[in-house]
Formats: structure tokens, sequence, C-alpha cells
């Protein structure tokens, strides 16, 4: 394998075309074509009924709830609604897809040419839509007897059928040009955003880690001035950070094979979350033939205008708006409003806030130190082992006077380590700040006889000086003191 | 005739209703009939004894308390294997489903068990349906009651020659481009494909959705008329089902009954006149002299033309095979039927192609082939896409038809019942079988047919089609046929030898 460019060289050199095609898991209540639960984490195959086992004779009926959640989508993404559209057959041998087809759209989807807009590093991207439409999920297979999980080397196969028929939408964009150097972070914003879209409007809880939403990144690299190259599908990219890596590495991957003279093959790649890398799965160019045709079995549907308006109508505060808000509501510049919108924190902070934090101190710890241990430990912000209501719990006792910074971050130690809520923590510990005046005056006593110079200094006028004897007394305090306080007994005794 | 199993359907309900037979003697004197004859016609491919009696029995408590009951209550049916019956062997006449037994009624059968008809077992059939001969049947051919060394036509062999035969007064079939109204025609029993959408699908084995349609098998139009009513109405399982009211079939076989048409038009169709698939002349002449019987009762003749219907059957091979090559892809082994070459060593893949290579029949392989080819990249539009576009100006030919005609009519099938394996060597033969059906398929409307008269001793068909929701003319006027024969056709068919 030719060695890997640097992103740097690569985006020197090339300039990157994404592609982003995102499945969501609809919340509704029974399935795509039949009325068999869609409840998370039920015991395997028990969920299922003839239709969705596609016992001979059963047949599928459209879920109106779903129909209604697609076309939401569709109006949040600024797409054009269909006036007359269809389900079609895709034909492909799996045995977890009962029918051995998948019942999806082809070429009427429900919705069409719509845009996204994304804010990156303070420039607005324009995500184009090119479609988004219902399909239905498949079952799950689990390949027992291998090392590896996979089909190769496995000895028995299990299949759950709960999984098969819940309906899934699928949102493809436009190819992506003129994203430069920034590709890896429009791919993220992008995923992001239509996430925060569908959680806005209710209809998908799309949790990327229990698959409700799954990504697969298309990229391909052309030189400036030439056509867009051949691209890969790197397929099931599944989390925010993972779908930034997917576009890091391909980038990085084919610019050294393109630098080399070696041609891209369109091909299904897998990302390997452990590595950031990408490997070859199927080639596209053996692909199946799906042999789309219109599905026999249902009805055309034509959503009239009235409803689709009434649907209109009824959308939520969509995220951008929310965002306006919220960034007056805090008093956030643009620049530090981007920095919580990038950093996924936007929910976060709102909760904490809404825990009693004041909203300075909520962005302070989520883009501050909770950012930083996120990034130490590869994980998402959110999936950090501590909630909203104990960061405001956190910040309420550093307003209180009872933890300084330094403490705090002590807290935090102990909570992410799963040992209780700040209180219990910083009481577990010992780490409250010393409040006893008398004990820190007898330790600001001896920092003065100790720096008999710095004395003279802070005496002389020099209040800047007075950060020694703080940093001599908060080393005799074991950090416990709070550097206000210390500073002004210093002054006091010392003007 | 005094014999039970001689009256019809609707006579044997009245007798049940009026206290003159019970149904456990009306179920009994079937069962028995199968018993003595089915050795020889093999007709069933699973006969129900105790369900059906179990079902007579409730009948008849229900008379004694005097419950009011259904009109065709305790009168026993067959019904094709390709119709899922909870609990009873479903295997559409394949290897593949060999030993299934569904775990749910289609929405007929569940009708047909409201309304207390006990069902007799399941009937033979071309494999999925696929096969105008009932010799693709993957278990055993059914013979023609009036000569067993014919073919009793198909696919609905098995529910014709069960009717023909009087082991049962009424079946279910199913018909995608004439697998009830070809068996009909060939064994002198009527029988009807409904409008597409005015009977459910729901429990019935896809073979080509979009044309696929259960239907009555009987020996006159009434009592097809009386099944009809059982089963029609709106299924909310089945989105292609019309949610419109049931056209009144039985009033229309009534008032056909009576013997007046006048009023009615009738529309000859030019084109199935023409052309080297003419029918053999022996047919043309029992039809001829049908028309004629229809002009005395008061119908007026006219001829039609259909330009698009020289194109019906290749247009059919290539939709309802496209359709079929997708519908069959379940069966694979994974989940229920057969799977073969599992020995522990093999792959997925190989064990769904060994149990396809070892499940389906020669004759669905070939279909499955065809629709793959259909619809493959590169083809679809040539084939399937054009298909479609020619079945759409089928449809325009029936809806001119219909702004000058109350019915069209021509003969059910080009031929005669022919004998085993004359077919079977060349499949544009035996698709020929359906050449005036299957243009009824492409357009959604109903057709019957009506047994009118015969050729070289074999029965001959007459069929009616309609427009959408126009069933009801169909069976008026099948009706009207039935009322210049002193006897019904179907009841002059000769006892089975060795009998």
């Amino acid at each position: 394998m030719t060695k890997l460019n640097t992103f740097e060289q690569a985006v020197a050199t090339y300039e990157p075309v994404l592609g982003l095609e995102t499945h969501i898991e609809l919340d509704t209540a029974t399935k795509m074509f039949c009325g068999c639960s869609t409840a998370f984490g039920a015991e395997p195959n028990t969920q299922v009924c003839p239709v969705c086992l596609a016992l001979p004779g059963a047949l599928p009926v459209a879920n109106r709830a779903a129909v209604e959640a697609t076309i939401k989508i569709g109006l949040a993404l600024n797409c054009t609604i269909a006036s007359w559209t269809r389900f079609a057959r895709k034909n492909y041998f799996y045995p977890d897809m009962p029918k051995n087809f998948q019942t999806s759209q082809y070429e009427e989807p429900l919705c069409e040419n719509g845009y996204v807009e994304v804010v990156v590093e303070g420039e607005v991207h324009r995500v184009e839509i090119e479609r988004v439409h219902l399909e239905e999920d498949t079952g799950k297979t689990l390949h027992v007897g291998g090392t590896t999980g996979r089909i190769h080397g496995a000895t028995e196969s299990l299949v759950d059928y709960n999984r098969a028929g819940i309906p899934l939408v699928e949102i493809v964009t436009k190819p992506v040009p003129g994203t430069g150097a920034l590709a890896p972070e429009v791919a993220r914003a992008y995923t992001a955003e239509l996430r925060d879209i569908v959680r806005s409007l209710g209809v998908s809880d799309v949790r990327m880690e229990q698959g409700s939403l799954r990504c697969d990144v298309n990229l391909s690299l052309n030189r400036p001035g030439e056509e867009w190259g051949t691209r890969t599908e790197t397929k099931n990219v599944n989390s925010l950070r993972s779908v930034e890596r997917a576009v890091r590495y391909e980038v990085r991957r084919q610019s050294a094979l393109l630098d080399a003279g070696e041609r891209i093959f369109q091909e299904t790649r897998h990302f390997h979350e452990a590595t950031g890398e990408t490997s070859p799965g199927r080639s596209k160019e053996e692909a199946t033939d799906y042999r789309y045709f219109p599905e026999p079995d249902l009805a055309v549907m034509e959503p009239s205008r009235e409803w689709v308006e009434e649907l209109r109508a009824s959308l939520p505060e969509l995220p951008r708006k929310r965002r306006e808000r919220l960034q007056a509501a805090w008093s956030l510049g643009d620049k530090e409003m981007q920095s919580v919108v990038n950093a996924d924190a936007v929910d976060l902070i709102e909760a904490t806030v809404a825990a009693g934090s004041s909203p300075a101190g909520a962005v302070k710890w989520w883009l501050g130190e909770l950012s930083r241990r996120a990034n130490e430990s590869g994980e998402e912000l959110t999936a950090l082992a501590i909630t909203p209501a104990q960061v405001a719990e956190l910040q309420g006792m550093v307003d209180d006077g009872r933890l300084n910074d330094k403490l705090a971050r002590q807290v935090i130690d102990g909570v992410l380590a799963g040992e209780g809520s700040p209180a219990e923590v910083a009481a577990a510990r010992g780490l409250e700040v010393v409040s006893d005046t008398g004990a820190l005056e007898a330790a600001v006593e001896e920092a003065i006889a100790a720096n008999p110079a710095v004395a003279d200094k802070i005496r002389g006028g020099t209040h800047a000086a007075a950060g020694v004897l703080i940093g001599a007394v908060m080393k005799a305090t074991k950090g416990q003191a709070d550097a206000a306080t210390v500073r002004q007994i210093i002054l006091d005794k010392l003007s | 005739m005094s014999r039970i199993i001689d009256k019809t359907a609707a006579e044997l309900a009245a007798d049940i209703r009026e206290g003159r037979l019970t149904s456990v003697e009306v179920t009994t004197a079937f069962l028995d009939r199968i018993a003595a004859v089915d050795g020889t016609v093999k007709a069933f491919l699973h006969v129900d004894r105790d369900g059906a009696l179990a079902t007579a029995a409730e009948v008849d408590a229900a008379v004694a308390a005097g419950e009011e009951l259904g009109p065709l209550a305790g009168v026993p049916v067959a019904i094709k294997d390709v119709v899922v019956t909870k609990g009873l062997p479903t295997t559409a006449a394949s290897k593949i489903l060999e030993g299934w037994i569904p775990p749910y009624d289609a929405t007929i059968v569940e009708r047909i068990k409201a309304a207390k008809l006990p069902i007799l077992g399941k009937t033979n059939m071309d494999e999925f349906a696929m096969g105008s001969s009932t010799e693709y049947s993957a278990y055993f051919k059914t013979l023609n009651p009036w000569d067993t060394g014919r073919i009793p036509g198909g696919s609905g062999g098995g529910s014709a020659a069960a009717v023909a035969a009087k082991m049962a007064p009424l079946a279910i079939g199913t018909d995608t481009g004439g697998s009830i109204r070809q068996p009909g025609a060939v064994t002198g029993t009527f029988g009807a494909k409904p409008t597409y959408g005015g009977n459910s699908r729901y429990g019935l084995i896809a073979f080509s959705s979009s044309l696929d349609t259960p239907g009555p098998v009987s020996r006159n139009a009434l009592d097809g008329a009386l099944l009809h009513e059982v089963i029609s109405g709106h299924d909310p399982r089945d989105s292609t089902s019309i949610d419109a009211p049931v056209p009144p079939v039985v009033e229309a076989a009534r008032l056909g009954a009576t013997g007046d048409l006048s009023g009615v038009k009738l529309g000859v169709v030019k084109e199935f006149k023409e052309g080297a698939d003419a029918a053999e002349p022996g047919v043309i002449a029992a039809y001829e002299a049908g028309i004629e019987q229809l002009v005395e009762l008061g119908a007026e003749i006219v001829e039609v033309s259909c330009p698009s219907f020289t194109y019906a059957l290749p247009t059919y091979y290539l939709i309802a095979p496209s359709e079929a090559s997708s519908n069959l892809a379940r069966y694979d082994g994974v989940r229920y039927g057969l799977r073969a070459g599992d020995d522990g060593k093999k792959s997925l893949e190989e064990v769904m192609s060994l149990t396809r290579e070892a499940g389906f029949g020669p004759e669905v392989k070939r279909r499955i082939i065809l629709g793959t080819y259909a619809l493959s990249a590169g083809y679809v539009d040539a084939f399937y896409g054009k298909a479609q576009k020619v079945r759409t100006l089928i449809k325009q030919d029936f809806e001119r038809a219909f702004e000058q005609v109350d019915a069209l009519i021509s003969p059910t099938t080009p031929f005669i019942a022919f004998e085993f394996g004359a077919r079977t060597g060349d499949p544009y033969q035996m698709y020929l079988a359906d050449l005036y059906t299957i243009p009824t398929n492409m357009y959604g409307g109903p057709g019957v047919s009506v047994p009118v008269g015969l050729s070289e001793g074999m029965p001959v068909g007459l069929q009616v089609m309609g427009p959408v929701l126009g069933d009801d003319i169909t069976y008026r006027v099948a009706a009207a046929l039935e009322s210049t024969q002193d006897v019904l056709l179907a009841d002059t068919a000769p006892e089975i030898e060795g009998i």
C-alpha cells in the first residue's frame, strides 16, 4: 500500500467532492408496511408477522405516519414534495431481507431538491439535497462461530427480523464540491445539522450509536480544473467524529494513490472505528443489478397540497432559528456560538442553563474542560459520563465560592470516574475551598515571612507581585483556598 | 336427478336453510364423491374431511337454533392451493412449499369461514399458477372429467375438475391471465375473474401482483355470483383493493336467468377473429351458435376494434414474469418451506441456490429467468417499460369499447381441452390457451366464462368481458345464455370412467 499523504499535502493538490447518504429510522409506533411494533431491544423475532416475515400471500400497506414524517423532513430540508409518488422494489438476495427485495423508492421519491446550510469556520456552505425517500429497514444478521463476527469464518448465521420493516428515510445530497480543506468539517457539520433538524421534528430519536441514524460517505478527488474523480462510498459511519475521520482518511488515501498514478476504484468501503481507516468492501463495478420496478402491491401516493401545507405550518422551530434565539439569550458572539455548535454542545448547554447554571458558566465548562476531556478520550461530548444537571451543580458550587476552578476540575475527575454527583465527590475527596479566615490568615503570614522582598514590593504599590504570595498560600493549602480571598487578605495586610 | 351432488349450490343452501338437508349430509356426500372419484381425477392436493364436517355440524346446530345464516351457509367449497389457509397445507403445487402450514388465513378464506362454508380441501394447479393445463403441478396431473386423456385447463385445473366431477359444488380459483376462465371453458363449468381489486389478494400467494384476482368456480352463474358476494369487498390489508360497493352480481344473475337481454349491446372483438392464432373451427362454431342465442334473447351484437389486443399476449409475458421474478424471490429456504443442501459446509448463497434449483419446476424457472431478464439494467425500458405502455393502450381499447357496448364477448380459449403432453414441448403453444383471456387481466376488468356448447364432444366456453366494476353485466349475460340450455351443460358430463 502506498504511504498516505498528510491531509494538508492532499488538499494542497486535490479538491475533494463530498456526497452524503444518510439513513434515519423513524420512530413511528408501527412498522412501515404492517402493524408490528418498532420498539428497540425486544427479544429477537418477537415483533414480526406474516407481512414483515414475507410469508407467502402477505401484502404491505403503507404507514401514513411514516409518509407524514418523511414529508416533514423534506419540508424542513427545503425540498419540493411530490404530488405523485410511488414505491419501487429493489431486488437482491440477502437473508436479513425477508422478501429478497426491499420496498423503497426509485424514480419518484417523496421529496426532492432541497438544501441545508451549515457554517464552518465562519463560512456558510450550502449542501444541496437531491432526494428524500421512504423505504424499509432490513433485519439483522448475527454471524456466530467466527472470530470477527463477520460472515467469513462463521459457522452459523442467526437472523433477527424485529428491525425488518421499520420505516427508514434516506436523505441523499447532491455532490458537494468546493469545500477544500474544510471537507471533513463540512461533512460533520452537515450530519450534525441534519440530525438536529430531524430531532427537532420529533420523528426519530436519531441516535447514531443505536443505528437510528447511519451515514454513508462518498468522496472523490480531482485536481483543480479537472473533472471530478471516481468516488468511493464508505458505509455505516456511525458517529459525527467518524464522519469527519472517514473523509479525512479517504482524502489522504486517495490522494496518495493518485500521486502514484494509480486509479481509484468505484467501490464501497468499511470504516474502522479503532484505526480511523477504511478498507474495501464489495466492488460496485461487479455490483448487483437491483432490477428496480414500481411496487405493484402498493397504491400510488398523491399527497394533497392542503395536507403538505398543513404539515408545513405545523413544523416546529428548526435548529437554525433555535440557535439564533439561544445565542441572543446566552449573549454569545458569532464565533463563540459557532464553537458551541461545532462542539455539538447546544443541547448540553441549554440543559445546563435550564438546570440553573449561568450561560457563561455552562459555556465555559462544556467548551473548555469537558471538550478537552472528550478529545483526550476520543469520545463525543454527549457521551461523557457527566450530565448537564451535574455541570450546573458544579457551577453552582463555584458561584457559591465552595469550589475554585482547580478544585472543580478535580471534582470533574471524580464525576467522570463514576464517584457520584459533584457534591458527593467534593465531600468524599475533601475538595472544598478553605474558607476558615483564621487558617488563611496564618498561611498568608507564613508566606509574607518567607518572602520578605516580595512583601516589600507589594507595600511599595506593586500589587501584581501578590501572585507569588498567592501561589505560596495555595501550595500550603493544597489548592483549596479561594484565590480572590487570599489576595484580599494579602493586600489588606500589606497596605 | 336426485343425488345431493347434482344440486346447485343455491339449491343446496336452500335445502339446508329450510331443513330438507343437513350440511353434514351435504358435506358428507361431496366428501364421499371425492373418495370415489378423486383417485382417478386427482383434483385435490389435500382433503380436510374433519374440518369440513366440523363446520357443517356448526351450521346444522345454527339451523336447529333458528339462527340467521348467510346465503351459502353449509354449502361446501374447495379452495385452490394458491390461497393461504390457516392450519391447512398450502403449497401452490410447488415442492418449495411442501409441508408448509400457514399460520394465517387469506382474507377471502376468513370471509368463507365467516359465511360458514365447509372447506373440503385444497385443489391442484400449475405450480405458482403458471400454466394452462395443470401439468406443471409439482405433485401430479389432474384429469379432465369429460375425457381423462385430456387436460382440465390451468392453472386452476383442480378447482374446475372438482366442480365438473361434482366433488364440490363450488370452488375458489385465481386468475392472472385466464386461470379461472380457461379451465372453466375446457371442463364445462362457470368461472369468473372479478374486477381487479374487487376481491382481496391478501393471502393469495402472489404470481403477478398487478394481475392476480381470486374468483368463483361453479356449475352456473348464479352459484358463482353467490360465492362472489361472499368473498368480495374492500380489504384494508390489500392496498390495491377497491373501496367501492360490490357490484350486484347475484341480482344480475337472477335477472339474466329470466332470459331477457333486450337493450343489451354486446361487442365482438374484430382482432380476435383474425390471424394465425385464431380459434379452432369447432370452437368458433359453438361460439357463433352462442351468439345466435344471445341475439334471440334480445341482445344487439356489434363489431368493435381493439387493435392493441394483438399485443396482449407478449405484453403479458413481460409483465407477469417480471413481477413473478420478484414475488418468488422470498422462497429461499431461510424462513420456511424447502431447504436443500444445508450440510453445514455450504454458504448461505449456495444453500439458497440449491433450494431454488430443487424447489422450483421448469415452467417457474423459465418465468423467473424471463422476468429477471426483462427487468435487468439495459433491458428494462425495452421490455418491462414498453410492456407497461402497451398495457395502457390495451386499457384504452377497453375503455373506448365500453363507450359503445355494455360488454364484449369472445370464445374463452382458442381450443378445446388438449391431450396430455400436447403443448408442454413448446411454451408458446401452451401460452396461446390464454390468448382471449389475457386482455381482461391487463385492463383489470371482469370476465366470466360460461359453457356454450360442445366441439368434438368436449365443452367450449364463451367469455363475457365487462368494464371495471361492471361485474354484474358479465353475470347477467352468462346467466341468460344458460337459460337457453334445457340441461346445464355442466350437468351433461359423462360419468368418469372406472367409477
